[in-house]
Protein backbone atom coordinates (compact mmCIF):
# COMPACT_ATOMS: atom_id res chain seq x y z
CA UNK A 1 0.00 0.00 0.00
CA UNK A 2 0.89 3.62 -0.82
CA UNK A 3 -0.22 6.67 -0.15
CA UNK A 4 -0.15 9.22 -3.90
CA UNK A 5 -1.62 12.32 -5.07
CA UNK A 6 -4.72 11.88 -7.24
CA UNK A 7 -2.99 12.34 -10.27
CA UNK A 8 -0.01 9.95 -9.55
CA UNK A 9 -2.50 7.11 -8.51
CA UNK A 10 -4.13 7.54 -11.66
CA UNK A 11 -1.03 7.84 -13.88
CA UNK A 12 0.54 5.08 -11.97
CA UNK A 13 -2.34 2.41 -11.78
CA UNK A 14 -4.63 2.74 -14.72
CA UNK A 15 -4.12 2.16 -18.14
CA UNK A 16 -5.85 2.72 -21.47
CA UNK A 17 -7.96 -0.50 -22.15
CA UNK A 18 -8.66 -1.65 -18.47
CA UNK A 19 -11.38 -3.26 -17.17
CA UNK A 20 -12.37 -0.65 -14.86
CA UNK A 21 -14.55 -0.52 -11.72
CA UNK A 22 -15.44 2.95 -9.81
CA UNK A 23 -18.35 1.70 -7.02
CA UNK A 24 -19.98 3.62 -4.77
CA UNK A 25 -24.26 2.78 -4.56
CA UNK A 26 -25.16 6.73 -5.11
CA UNK A 27 -23.35 7.28 -1.11
CA UNK A 28 -19.01 7.25 -1.64
CA UNK A 29 -18.96 7.50 -5.78
CA UNK A 30 -15.39 8.13 -6.72
CA UNK A 31 -15.76 11.56 -8.48
CA UNK A 32 -12.68 13.17 -8.26
CA UNK A 33 -10.77 9.92 -9.34
CA UNK A 34 -13.64 9.94 -12.23
CA UNK A 35 -12.44 13.50 -13.53
CA UNK A 36 -8.95 12.62 -13.27
CA UNK A 37 -9.36 9.67 -15.08
CA UNK A 38 -10.80 12.66 -17.89
CA UNK A 39 -8.39 14.89 -17.41
CA UNK A 40 -5.09 11.98 -18.45
CA UNK A 41 -7.43 11.32 -20.93
CA UNK A 42 -7.69 7.63 -20.81
CA UNK A 43 -9.52 5.49 -23.82
CA UNK A 44 -10.99 2.44 -24.46
CA UNK A 45 -11.64 1.73 -20.76
CA UNK A 46 -14.21 -1.22 -20.04
CA UNK A 47 -16.05 0.43 -17.49
CA UNK A 48 -17.93 -1.34 -14.97
CA UNK A 49 -20.60 -0.07 -12.31
CA UNK A 50 -24.01 -1.06 -11.31
CA UNK A 51 -25.41 2.14 -11.95
CA UNK A 52 -23.17 4.35 -14.30
CA UNK A 53 -24.51 7.76 -12.61
CA UNK A 54 -23.54 11.36 -13.85
CA UNK A 55 -19.86 10.02 -13.31
CA UNK A 56 -20.01 7.57 -16.10
CA UNK A 57 -21.89 9.95 -17.79
CA UNK A 58 -19.24 12.30 -17.62
CA UNK A 59 -16.50 9.52 -18.61
CA UNK A 60 -18.70 8.21 -21.55
CA UNK A 61 -19.40 11.63 -22.98
CA UNK A 62 -15.59 12.17 -22.67
CA UNK A 63 -14.96 9.86 -24.86
CA UNK A 64 -13.01 7.13 -22.44
CA UNK A 65 -15.16 4.23 -22.71
CA UNK A 66 -15.15 1.49 -25.13
CA UNK A 67 -18.10 -0.70 -23.13
CA UNK A 68 -20.12 -0.94 -20.31
CA UNK A 69 -21.06 -3.74 -17.69
CA UNK A 70 -23.79 -2.12 -15.66
CA UNK A 71 -27.70 -2.81 -14.31
CA UNK A 72 -29.14 0.21 -14.34
CA UNK A 73 -28.26 3.63 -16.59
CA UNK A 74 -30.25 6.47 -15.20
CA UNK A 75 -29.99 9.87 -13.53
CA UNK A 76 -31.90 8.44 -10.02
CA UNK A 77 -34.80 10.80 -9.35
CA UNK A 78 -33.90 13.20 -12.35
CA UNK A 79 -34.23 10.94 -15.73
CA UNK A 80 -31.90 9.94 -18.42
CA UNK A 81 -28.11 9.96 -18.57
CA UNK A 82 -27.83 11.67 -21.49
CA UNK A 83 -24.48 10.95 -22.39
CA UNK A 84 -24.92 7.21 -21.93
CA UNK A 85 -27.81 7.39 -24.28
CA UNK A 86 -26.39 9.73 -26.85
CA UNK A 87 -23.54 7.32 -27.39
CA UNK A 88 -25.91 4.10 -27.31
CA UNK A 89 -28.87 5.82 -29.63
CA UNK A 90 -26.20 7.31 -31.72
CA UNK A 91 -22.73 6.46 -31.24
CA UNK A 92 -21.65 9.52 -30.06
CA UNK A 93 -18.60 10.69 -29.00
CA UNK A 94 -17.84 6.83 -30.13
CA UNK A 95 -19.86 3.49 -29.90
CA UNK A 96 -20.48 1.59 -26.71
CA UNK A 97 -20.61 -2.21 -26.34
CA UNK A 98 -23.30 -2.83 -23.60
CA UNK A 99 -23.10 -5.73 -20.72
CA UNK A 100 -26.55 -5.68 -19.01
CA UNK A 101 -27.50 -6.97 -16.21
CA UNK A 102 -29.74 -6.38 -13.01
CA UNK A 103 -28.56 -5.41 -10.51
CA UNK A 104 -28.76 -9.07 -8.09
CA UNK A 105 -26.94 -10.17 -11.40
CA UNK A 106 -23.85 -7.15 -10.84
CA UNK A 107 -24.18 -8.12 -7.36
CA UNK A 108 -23.36 -11.79 -7.80
CA UNK A 109 -20.97 -11.50 -10.27
CA UNK A 110 -18.54 -9.31 -7.59
CA UNK A 111 -19.68 -11.66 -4.68
CA UNK A 112 -18.14 -14.69 -6.96
CA UNK A 113 -15.05 -11.97 -8.33
CA UNK A 114 -14.17 -11.57 -4.69
CA UNK A 115 -14.13 -14.99 -3.74
CA UNK A 116 -12.34 -15.98 -6.58
CA UNK A 117 -14.75 -18.37 -7.91
CA UNK A 118 -15.54 -18.58 -11.65
CA UNK A 119 -19.53 -17.69 -11.93
CA UNK A 120 -22.01 -16.10 -9.32
CA UNK A 121 -25.94 -17.78 -9.40
CA UNK A 122 -28.79 -16.30 -8.35
CA UNK A 123 -32.91 -17.15 -8.93
CA UNK A 124 -33.10 -14.46 -11.41
CA UNK A 125 -33.34 -13.44 -15.35
CA UNK A 126 -36.22 -15.92 -16.00
CA UNK A 127 -38.92 -14.84 -18.12
CA UNK A 128 -37.28 -11.77 -19.53
CA UNK A 129 -35.34 -10.81 -22.08
CA UNK A 130 -32.19 -9.76 -20.44
CA UNK A 131 -30.82 -13.15 -21.02
CA UNK A 132 -31.51 -12.88 -24.85
CA UNK A 133 -29.20 -9.45 -25.19
CA UNK A 134 -26.53 -11.08 -22.90
CA UNK A 135 -25.14 -14.55 -23.81
CA UNK A 136 -23.01 -14.05 -20.47
CA UNK A 137 -26.08 -14.83 -18.31
CA UNK A 138 -26.39 -18.81 -18.73
CA UNK A 139 -28.45 -21.26 -16.37
CA UNK A 140 -26.97 -24.12 -14.36
CA UNK A 141 -28.72 -27.00 -12.33
CA UNK A 142 -28.38 -27.21 -8.89
CA UNK A 143 -26.71 -30.64 -8.50
CA UNK A 144 -28.84 -31.31 -5.16
CA UNK A 145 -32.35 -30.74 -6.11
CA UNK A 146 -32.06 -29.93 -10.05
CA UNK A 147 -33.37 -26.46 -9.73
CA UNK A 148 -32.37 -24.35 -12.43
CA UNK A 149 -30.60 -21.04 -11.13
CA UNK A 150 -29.33 -18.61 -13.44
CA UNK A 151 -25.28 -17.75 -13.30
CA UNK A 152 -22.89 -14.53 -14.30
CA UNK A 153 -19.40 -14.73 -15.20
CA UNK A 154 -17.45 -13.52 -12.05
CA UNK A 155 -16.76 -9.84 -12.45
CA UNK A 156 -13.19 -9.32 -12.06
CA UNK A 157 -11.88 -5.77 -12.71
CA UNK A 158 -8.17 -4.79 -13.98
CA UNK A 159 -8.77 -1.96 -11.30
CA UNK A 160 -11.50 -0.73 -8.54
CA UNK A 161 -11.54 2.89 -7.40
CA UNK A 162 -13.73 3.31 -4.25
CA UNK A 163 -14.32 6.41 -2.42
CA UNK A 164 -14.34 6.12 1.70
CA UNK A 165 -14.73 8.40 4.36
CA UNK A 166 -11.04 7.87 6.15
CA UNK A 167 -8.06 5.76 6.21
CA UNK A 168 -5.20 5.38 8.53
CA UNK A 169 -1.63 5.64 8.51
CA UNK A 170 -1.03 1.82 7.41
CA UNK A 171 -3.81 2.18 4.15
CA UNK A 172 -6.68 0.57 6.31
CA UNK A 173 -9.77 2.22 4.88
CA UNK A 174 -13.16 2.77 7.13
CA UNK A 175 -16.80 3.19 5.25
CA UNK A 176 -19.53 3.05 6.84
CA UNK A 177 -23.25 4.46 5.50
CA UNK A 178 -24.62 3.00 2.49
CA UNK A 179 -21.71 0.62 1.43
CA UNK A 180 -23.14 -0.82 -2.19
CA UNK A 181 -20.96 -3.38 -3.39
CA UNK A 182 -17.89 -1.42 -2.77
CA UNK A 183 -16.31 -4.19 -0.18
CA UNK A 184 -16.47 -7.34 -3.34
CA UNK A 185 -16.26 -4.71 -6.41
CA UNK A 186 -12.77 -3.96 -3.99
CA UNK A 187 -11.83 -7.79 -3.51
CA UNK A 188 -12.12 -8.29 -6.80
CA UNK A 189 -10.28 -6.36 -8.21
CA UNK A 190 -6.68 -6.66 -9.77
CA UNK A 191 -5.79 -3.55 -8.70
CA UNK A 192 -7.13 -1.63 -5.42
CA UNK A 193 -7.47 2.29 -5.21
CA UNK A 194 -9.00 4.15 -2.48
CA UNK A 195 -9.52 7.58 -1.85
CA UNK A 196 -10.41 9.24 1.43
CA UNK A 197 -12.05 12.15 2.74
CA UNK A 198 -9.37 12.30 5.36
CA UNK A 199 -6.34 10.06 6.13
CA UNK A 200 -6.40 9.96 10.49
CA UNK A 201 -3.80 8.31 12.84
CA UNK A 202 -7.07 6.03 14.49
CA UNK A 203 -9.82 5.17 12.63
CA UNK A 204 -11.94 4.36 16.12
CA UNK A 205 -13.99 1.83 14.23
CA UNK A 206 -16.61 0.04 16.21
CA UNK A 207 -16.30 -4.02 16.01
CA UNK A 208 -17.88 -4.79 12.44
CA UNK A 209 -16.98 -1.87 10.72
CA UNK A 210 -17.01 -2.11 7.11
CA UNK A 211 -12.69 -2.29 7.12
CA UNK A 212 -10.24 -3.02 4.24
CA UNK A 213 -6.82 -3.78 5.74
CA UNK A 214 -4.43 -2.03 3.83
CA UNK A 215 -2.55 -5.26 2.41
CA UNK A 216 -5.39 -5.51 0.71
CA UNK A 217 -5.27 -1.96 -1.15
CA UNK A 218 -2.80 -0.85 -4.02
CA UNK A 219 -2.72 2.67 -3.11
CA UNK A 220 -4.94 5.42 -1.18
CA UNK A 221 -5.02 9.67 -2.05
CA UNK A 222 -7.08 11.97 0.39
CA UNK A 223 -9.47 13.51 -1.83
CA UNK A 224 -11.26 15.64 0.66
CA UNK A 225 -14.85 16.55 -1.10
CA UNK A 226 -13.91 13.72 -3.14
CA UNK A 227 -17.37 12.16 -4.06
CA UNK A 228 -19.19 15.69 -4.62
CA UNK A 229 -21.71 15.78 -6.09
CA UNK A 230 -22.44 12.37 -4.29
CA UNK A 231 -21.88 12.25 -1.20
CA UNK A 232 -19.80 11.50 2.11
CA UNK A 233 -22.16 10.10 5.41
CA UNK A 234 -20.62 12.34 7.93
CA UNK A 235 -18.73 14.97 6.14
CA UNK A 236 -21.21 16.21 3.98
CA UNK A 237 -24.92 15.91 1.72
CA UNK A 238 -25.46 14.72 -1.33
CA UNK A 239 -25.74 17.30 -3.99
CA UNK A 240 -29.33 16.85 -5.27
CA UNK A 241 -29.45 20.30 -7.12
CA UNK A 242 -26.64 19.40 -8.98
CA UNK A 243 -27.86 16.19 -9.76
CA UNK A 244 -31.12 18.04 -10.77
CA UNK A 245 -28.72 20.45 -12.75
CA UNK A 246 -26.66 18.08 -14.59
CA UNK A 247 -29.81 17.00 -16.50
CA UNK A 248 -29.86 20.57 -18.97
CA UNK A 249 -25.82 20.49 -18.67
CA UNK A 250 -25.44 17.36 -20.37
CA UNK A 251 -28.82 16.86 -22.63
CA UNK A 252 -26.95 18.91 -25.73
CA UNK A 253 -23.13 17.81 -26.97
CA UNK A 254 -21.69 21.00 -26.98
CA UNK A 255 -23.35 22.13 -23.14
CA UNK A 256 -21.93 19.44 -22.10
CA UNK A 257 -18.33 19.85 -23.87
CA UNK A 258 -17.94 23.30 -22.63
CA UNK A 259 -18.62 22.17 -19.22
CA UNK A 260 -16.27 19.58 -19.30
CA UNK A 261 -13.93 22.16 -20.46
CA UNK A 262 -14.41 24.33 -17.30
CA UNK A 263 -14.62 22.45 -14.79
CA UNK A 264 -13.23 19.36 -15.35
CA UNK A 265 -10.40 19.41 -17.96
CA UNK A 266 -9.92 23.15 -17.31
CA UNK A 267 -8.97 22.32 -13.68
CA UNK A 268 -5.90 21.13 -12.01
CA UNK A 269 -7.55 18.86 -9.53
CA UNK A 270 -10.22 18.58 -7.39
CA UNK A 271 -9.91 21.14 -4.94
CA UNK A 272 -9.82 23.68 -8.17
CA UNK A 273 -13.01 21.76 -9.85
CA UNK A 274 -14.98 22.22 -6.21
CA UNK A 275 -14.03 25.82 -6.38
CA UNK A 276 -15.01 26.06 -9.99
CA UNK A 277 -18.75 25.27 -9.26
CA UNK A 278 -18.44 28.24 -6.74
CA UNK A 279 -18.93 30.23 -9.17
CA UNK A 280 -21.76 31.05 -11.43
CA UNK B 1 -66.29 21.42 -10.70
CA UNK B 2 -62.60 20.48 -10.96
CA UNK B 3 -61.85 18.68 -8.23
CA UNK B 4 -59.05 19.98 -5.87
CA UNK B 5 -56.56 17.26 -6.52
CA UNK B 6 -54.62 15.99 -9.16
CA UNK B 7 -54.58 12.96 -11.00
CA UNK B 8 -51.40 11.85 -9.82
CA UNK B 9 -52.33 12.98 -6.04
CA UNK B 10 -55.41 10.85 -6.60
CA UNK B 11 -53.16 7.90 -8.35
CA UNK B 12 -50.49 8.66 -5.21
CA UNK B 13 -53.56 7.85 -2.55
CA UNK B 14 -55.11 4.64 -4.44
CA UNK B 15 -51.69 3.10 -4.41
CA UNK B 16 -51.02 4.22 -0.31
CA UNK B 17 -54.27 2.76 0.35
CA UNK B 18 -53.64 -0.77 -0.57
CA UNK B 19 -50.93 -1.36 1.62
CA UNK B 20 -51.20 -3.13 4.85
CA UNK B 21 -49.86 -2.07 8.10
CA UNK B 22 -46.47 -3.76 9.05
CA UNK B 23 -45.85 -4.95 5.49
CA UNK B 24 -42.64 -5.33 4.52
CA UNK B 25 -42.07 -3.49 1.27
CA UNK B 26 -39.34 -2.77 -1.46
CA UNK B 27 -39.47 0.55 -2.63
CA UNK B 28 -38.41 2.32 -5.68
CA UNK B 29 -37.38 5.51 -5.94
CA UNK B 30 -39.82 8.07 -7.15
CA UNK B 31 -43.63 8.01 -7.14
CA UNK B 32 -43.26 4.02 -5.53
CA UNK B 33 -41.33 5.97 -2.58
CA UNK B 34 -43.97 8.99 -2.48
CA UNK B 35 -46.69 6.04 -2.02
CA UNK B 36 -45.09 4.22 0.59
CA UNK B 37 -44.19 7.04 2.84
CA UNK B 38 -47.48 8.44 2.33
CA UNK B 39 -49.11 5.41 3.71
CA UNK B 40 -46.42 5.18 6.32
CA UNK B 41 -47.42 8.63 7.63
CA UNK B 42 -50.72 7.46 7.34
CA UNK B 43 -53.08 4.42 7.55
CA UNK B 44 -50.08 2.20 7.84
CA UNK B 45 -46.93 3.54 10.69
CA UNK B 46 -45.49 0.32 11.06
CA UNK B 47 -44.76 -0.34 7.27
CA UNK B 48 -41.40 -1.65 6.73
CA UNK B 49 -39.78 0.10 3.73
CA UNK B 50 -36.96 -1.50 2.15
CA UNK B 51 -34.41 0.27 -0.69
CA UNK B 52 -32.48 -1.47 -2.43
CA UNK B 53 -29.44 0.44 -1.70
CA UNK B 54 -29.53 -1.62 1.22
CA UNK B 55 -31.59 -0.02 4.07
CA UNK B 56 -33.99 -1.82 6.14
CA UNK B 57 -37.10 0.02 7.97
CA UNK B 58 -36.21 3.60 6.87
CA UNK B 59 -38.35 6.89 8.57
CA UNK B 60 -37.44 9.73 5.98
CA UNK B 61 -39.31 12.86 7.01
CA UNK B 62 -37.79 14.06 3.14
CA UNK B 63 -38.56 11.65 -0.30
CA UNK B 64 -35.10 10.82 -1.08
CA UNK B 65 -34.06 12.07 -4.81
CA UNK B 66 -31.71 9.29 -5.19
CA UNK B 67 -31.98 5.36 -3.96
CA UNK B 68 -28.97 5.91 -1.61
CA UNK B 69 -29.57 9.62 -0.42
CA UNK B 70 -27.86 9.51 3.32
CA UNK B 71 -31.97 10.07 4.59
CA UNK B 72 -32.44 6.80 3.88
CA UNK B 73 -29.29 5.29 5.85
CA UNK B 74 -29.89 7.46 9.26
CA UNK B 75 -33.36 6.83 9.89
CA UNK B 76 -32.97 2.92 9.13
CA UNK B 77 -33.39 -0.08 11.41
CA UNK B 78 -30.61 -1.73 9.70
CA UNK B 79 -27.39 -0.53 6.75
CA UNK B 80 -26.51 -3.96 5.30
CA UNK B 81 -24.44 -4.57 1.84
CA UNK B 82 -26.52 -4.43 -1.51
CA UNK B 83 -25.74 -8.23 -2.42
CA UNK B 84 -27.31 -9.07 0.64
CA UNK B 85 -30.41 -7.03 0.40
CA UNK B 86 -31.15 -9.17 -3.32
CA UNK B 87 -29.44 -12.28 -1.42
CA UNK B 88 -30.72 -12.31 1.74
CA UNK B 89 -33.82 -10.40 1.75
CA UNK B 90 -35.24 -10.33 -1.88
CA UNK B 91 -34.39 -13.98 -3.12
CA UNK B 92 -35.24 -15.38 0.16
CA UNK B 93 -38.59 -14.30 0.17
CA UNK B 94 -38.89 -11.70 2.60
CA UNK B 95 -40.71 -9.09 0.62
CA UNK B 96 -44.42 -8.68 1.10
CA UNK B 97 -45.01 -5.96 -1.99
CA UNK B 98 -42.42 -4.52 -4.56
CA UNK B 99 -43.58 -1.51 -6.20
CA UNK B 100 -42.63 -1.37 -9.42
CA UNK B 101 -42.87 1.67 -12.52
CA UNK B 102 -42.13 1.82 -16.07
CA UNK B 103 -41.96 2.79 -19.39
CA UNK B 104 -44.32 0.07 -20.96
CA UNK B 105 -46.81 -2.69 -19.62
CA UNK B 106 -48.69 -5.31 -21.18
CA UNK B 107 -52.03 -7.10 -20.70
CA UNK B 108 -50.63 -9.19 -18.61
CA UNK B 109 -48.61 -7.30 -16.58
CA UNK B 110 -44.85 -7.82 -18.35
CA UNK B 111 -43.26 -4.19 -18.10
CA UNK B 112 -40.49 -2.77 -19.76
CA UNK B 113 -37.74 -0.62 -18.58
CA UNK B 114 -35.03 -1.21 -21.38
CA UNK B 115 -35.69 0.31 -24.40
CA UNK B 116 -38.06 2.45 -26.80
CA UNK B 117 -37.26 -0.15 -30.92
CA UNK B 118 -35.01 -2.85 -30.91
CA UNK B 119 -32.28 -3.40 -28.22
CA UNK B 120 -29.37 -3.19 -30.40
CA UNK B 121 -30.39 0.74 -31.81
CA UNK B 122 -32.63 1.71 -29.65
CA UNK B 123 -35.12 4.81 -30.51
CA UNK B 124 -35.21 5.46 -27.22
CA UNK B 125 -32.39 3.99 -24.48
CA UNK B 126 -34.32 3.80 -20.94
CA UNK B 127 -32.33 2.92 -17.83
CA UNK B 128 -33.15 -0.73 -17.19
CA UNK B 129 -33.92 -3.19 -15.01
CA UNK B 130 -31.76 -2.32 -12.24
CA UNK B 131 -33.66 -4.04 -9.37
CA UNK B 132 -37.15 -4.35 -11.03
CA UNK B 133 -36.25 -7.77 -12.42
CA UNK B 134 -35.93 -9.92 -9.47
CA UNK B 135 -38.34 -7.81 -7.32
CA UNK B 136 -41.41 -8.58 -10.15
CA UNK B 137 -40.18 -12.49 -9.77
CA UNK B 138 -39.47 -12.73 -6.20
CA UNK B 139 -41.54 -10.12 -4.13
CA UNK B 140 -44.32 -11.85 -3.03
CA UNK B 141 -46.94 -9.67 -4.70
CA UNK B 142 -45.68 -6.43 -7.11
CA UNK B 143 -48.06 -3.40 -7.48
CA UNK B 144 -47.07 -1.24 -10.37
CA UNK B 145 -48.20 2.06 -10.41
CA UNK B 146 -48.01 4.12 -13.21
CA UNK B 147 -49.95 6.65 -15.89
CA UNK B 148 -52.39 5.26 -18.09
CA UNK B 149 -51.84 6.22 -21.73
CA UNK B 150 -51.96 3.87 -25.24
CA UNK B 151 -47.75 4.72 -24.80
CA UNK B 152 -47.69 2.97 -21.79
CA UNK B 153 -50.42 0.28 -21.71
CA UNK B 154 -49.32 -1.29 -25.63
CA UNK B 155 -50.02 -4.15 -27.27
CA UNK B 156 -46.66 -5.64 -27.31
CA UNK B 157 -43.51 -4.74 -25.03
CA UNK B 158 -40.46 -3.32 -26.68
CA UNK B 159 -38.29 -5.54 -24.44
CA UNK B 160 -39.48 -7.27 -21.61
CA UNK B 161 -37.41 -6.31 -18.31
CA UNK B 162 -39.63 -7.64 -15.82
CA UNK B 163 -41.88 -10.77 -15.84
CA UNK B 164 -45.86 -10.00 -15.39
CA UNK B 165 -47.76 -13.05 -15.91
CA UNK B 166 -46.39 -13.94 -19.10
CA UNK B 167 -47.99 -14.45 -21.69
CA UNK B 168 -51.02 -15.48 -18.96
CA UNK B 169 -53.14 -18.42 -17.70
CA UNK B 170 -50.50 -20.39 -15.44
CA UNK B 171 -47.37 -19.35 -17.48
CA UNK B 172 -45.84 -17.82 -14.81
CA UNK B 173 -46.21 -20.32 -12.60
CA UNK B 174 -45.21 -23.44 -15.11
CA UNK B 175 -41.26 -21.27 -15.16
CA UNK B 176 -41.54 -21.51 -11.44
CA UNK B 177 -41.34 -18.02 -10.33
CA UNK B 178 -41.94 -17.62 -6.50
CA UNK B 179 -44.24 -14.38 -6.26
CA UNK B 180 -47.78 -13.82 -7.08
CA UNK B 181 -46.97 -11.31 -9.91
CA UNK B 182 -48.77 -7.89 -10.51
CA UNK B 183 -51.29 -8.43 -8.56
CA UNK B 184 -52.45 -4.59 -8.48
CA UNK B 185 -51.63 -1.98 -11.24
CA UNK B 186 -52.11 1.72 -10.15
CA UNK B 187 -52.56 3.93 -12.39
CA UNK B 188 -54.00 8.06 -12.97
CA UNK B 189 -57.09 6.60 -14.22
CA UNK B 190 -58.26 4.09 -11.81
CA UNK B 191 -56.88 0.03 -10.99
CA UNK B 192 -56.54 -2.88 -12.52
CA UNK B 193 -56.05 -6.12 -11.31
CA UNK B 194 -55.08 -10.00 -12.60
CA UNK B 195 -58.74 -11.88 -14.22
CA UNK B 196 -58.23 -14.86 -11.86
CA UNK B 197 -57.82 -17.46 -14.46
CA UNK B 198 -56.40 -15.57 -17.87
CA UNK B 199 -54.36 -13.56 -15.80
CA UNK B 200 -55.28 -10.57 -18.08
CA UNK B 201 -55.50 -7.25 -16.37
CA UNK B 202 -58.83 -5.84 -16.07
CA UNK B 203 -60.23 -2.71 -14.93
CA UNK B 204 -61.87 -3.02 -10.95
CA UNK B 205 -62.33 0.74 -10.26
CA UNK B 206 -61.89 3.74 -11.37
CA UNK B 207 -61.39 7.10 -9.63
CA UNK B 208 -64.44 10.09 -9.24
CA UNK B 209 -64.95 11.69 -12.53
CA UNK B 210 -63.30 9.21 -14.56
CA UNK B 211 -65.68 7.07 -17.21
CA UNK B 212 -64.62 3.80 -18.08
CA UNK B 213 -64.81 4.96 -21.77
CA UNK B 214 -62.27 7.24 -21.05
CA UNK B 215 -59.64 4.31 -19.49
CA UNK B 216 -61.05 2.37 -22.85
CA UNK B 217 -59.38 4.68 -24.99
CA UNK B 218 -56.21 5.21 -22.83
CA UNK B 219 -55.25 1.55 -23.15
CA UNK B 220 -53.58 0.34 -26.34
CA UNK B 221 -55.18 -3.25 -26.39
CA UNK B 222 -58.73 -4.01 -26.13
CA UNK B 223 -59.43 -3.50 -22.33
CA UNK B 224 -61.22 -5.79 -20.33
CA UNK B 225 -63.73 -4.23 -17.84
CA UNK B 226 -65.09 -6.14 -14.81
CA UNK B 227 -68.64 -6.86 -14.54
CA UNK B 228 -68.63 -4.11 -11.79
CA UNK B 229 -66.43 -1.47 -11.64
CA UNK B 230 -66.49 1.24 -8.18
CA UNK B 231 -65.89 4.57 -8.07
CA UNK B 232 -63.10 5.35 -5.48
CA UNK B 233 -63.45 8.06 -3.37
CA UNK B 234 -61.62 10.98 -3.65
CA UNK B 235 -58.32 11.83 -1.26
CA UNK B 236 -59.27 12.58 1.92
CA UNK B 237 -58.00 15.87 3.29
CA UNK B 238 -55.48 14.13 5.90
CA UNK B 239 -54.20 12.38 2.81
CA UNK B 240 -53.82 15.74 1.03
CA UNK B 241 -52.27 17.26 3.88
CA UNK B 242 -49.83 14.81 4.33
CA UNK B 243 -48.39 14.31 0.88
CA UNK B 244 -48.63 17.96 -0.45
CA UNK B 245 -46.37 18.92 2.88
CA UNK B 246 -44.19 15.52 2.06
CA UNK B 247 -43.77 17.12 -1.30
CA UNK B 248 -42.63 20.56 0.02
CA UNK B 249 -40.47 19.04 2.57
CA UNK B 250 -38.40 17.26 -0.20
CA UNK B 251 -38.63 20.54 -2.81
CA UNK B 252 -37.02 22.76 0.27
CA UNK B 253 -34.70 19.80 0.89
CA UNK B 254 -33.38 19.59 -2.45
CA UNK B 255 -33.36 22.93 -3.38
CA UNK B 256 -30.01 24.17 -2.13
CA UNK B 257 -26.19 22.79 -3.34
CA UNK B 258 -24.59 21.34 -1.54
CA UNK B 259 -20.82 21.94 -2.06
CA UNK B 260 -18.92 20.27 0.40
CA UNK B 261 -16.36 22.26 3.25
CA UNK B 262 -12.96 21.21 2.07
CA UNK B 263 -10.63 21.30 5.03
CA UNK B 264 -7.14 21.45 3.18
CA UNK B 265 -5.25 20.38 6.65
CA UNK B 266 -6.19 16.88 5.86
CA UNK B 267 -4.13 16.77 2.73
CA UNK B 268 -0.99 17.22 4.36
CA UNK B 269 -1.83 14.34 7.04
CA UNK B 270 -0.63 11.81 3.81
CA UNK B 271 3.33 11.09 4.09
Amino acid sequence: MRFLPLRDLIAEHLQDGQTVALEGFTHLIPFAAGHEIIRQGRRDLHLVRMTPDLIYDQMIGAGCARALTFSWGGNPGVGSLHRLRDAVEHGWPRPLELHEHSHAGMAAGYTAGAARLPFGMLRGYAGTDLDRVNPQIRRVACPYTGEELATVPALNPDVTVIHAQKADRRGNVHLSGIIGAQKEAALAARTLLVTVEEVVEDLEAPLNAVIIPGFAVTAVAAVPGGAHPSYAQGYYARDNAFCRAWDEISRDRDTFLRWLDGHVRGTQDHAQFLASLEQP
Amino acid sequence: MSPDYTPEEMMTVAAARTLRDGAVCFVGIGLPSAVANLARLTHAPDLVLIYESGTIGSRPAVLPLSIGDGELATTATAVVPLPEIFAYWLQAGRIDVGFLGAAQIDRFGNLNSTVIGPYDRPATRLPGAGGAQEISALAKETYVVLKQSPRTFVPALDFRTSAGFLEGGDARARLGLPGAGPTWVITDLGILRPHPETRELELRERYQGVTVDQVRSATGWPLRVADRVDTLPPPTATELIVLRDLHARTREAHRHPALPRVRPASLSLAP
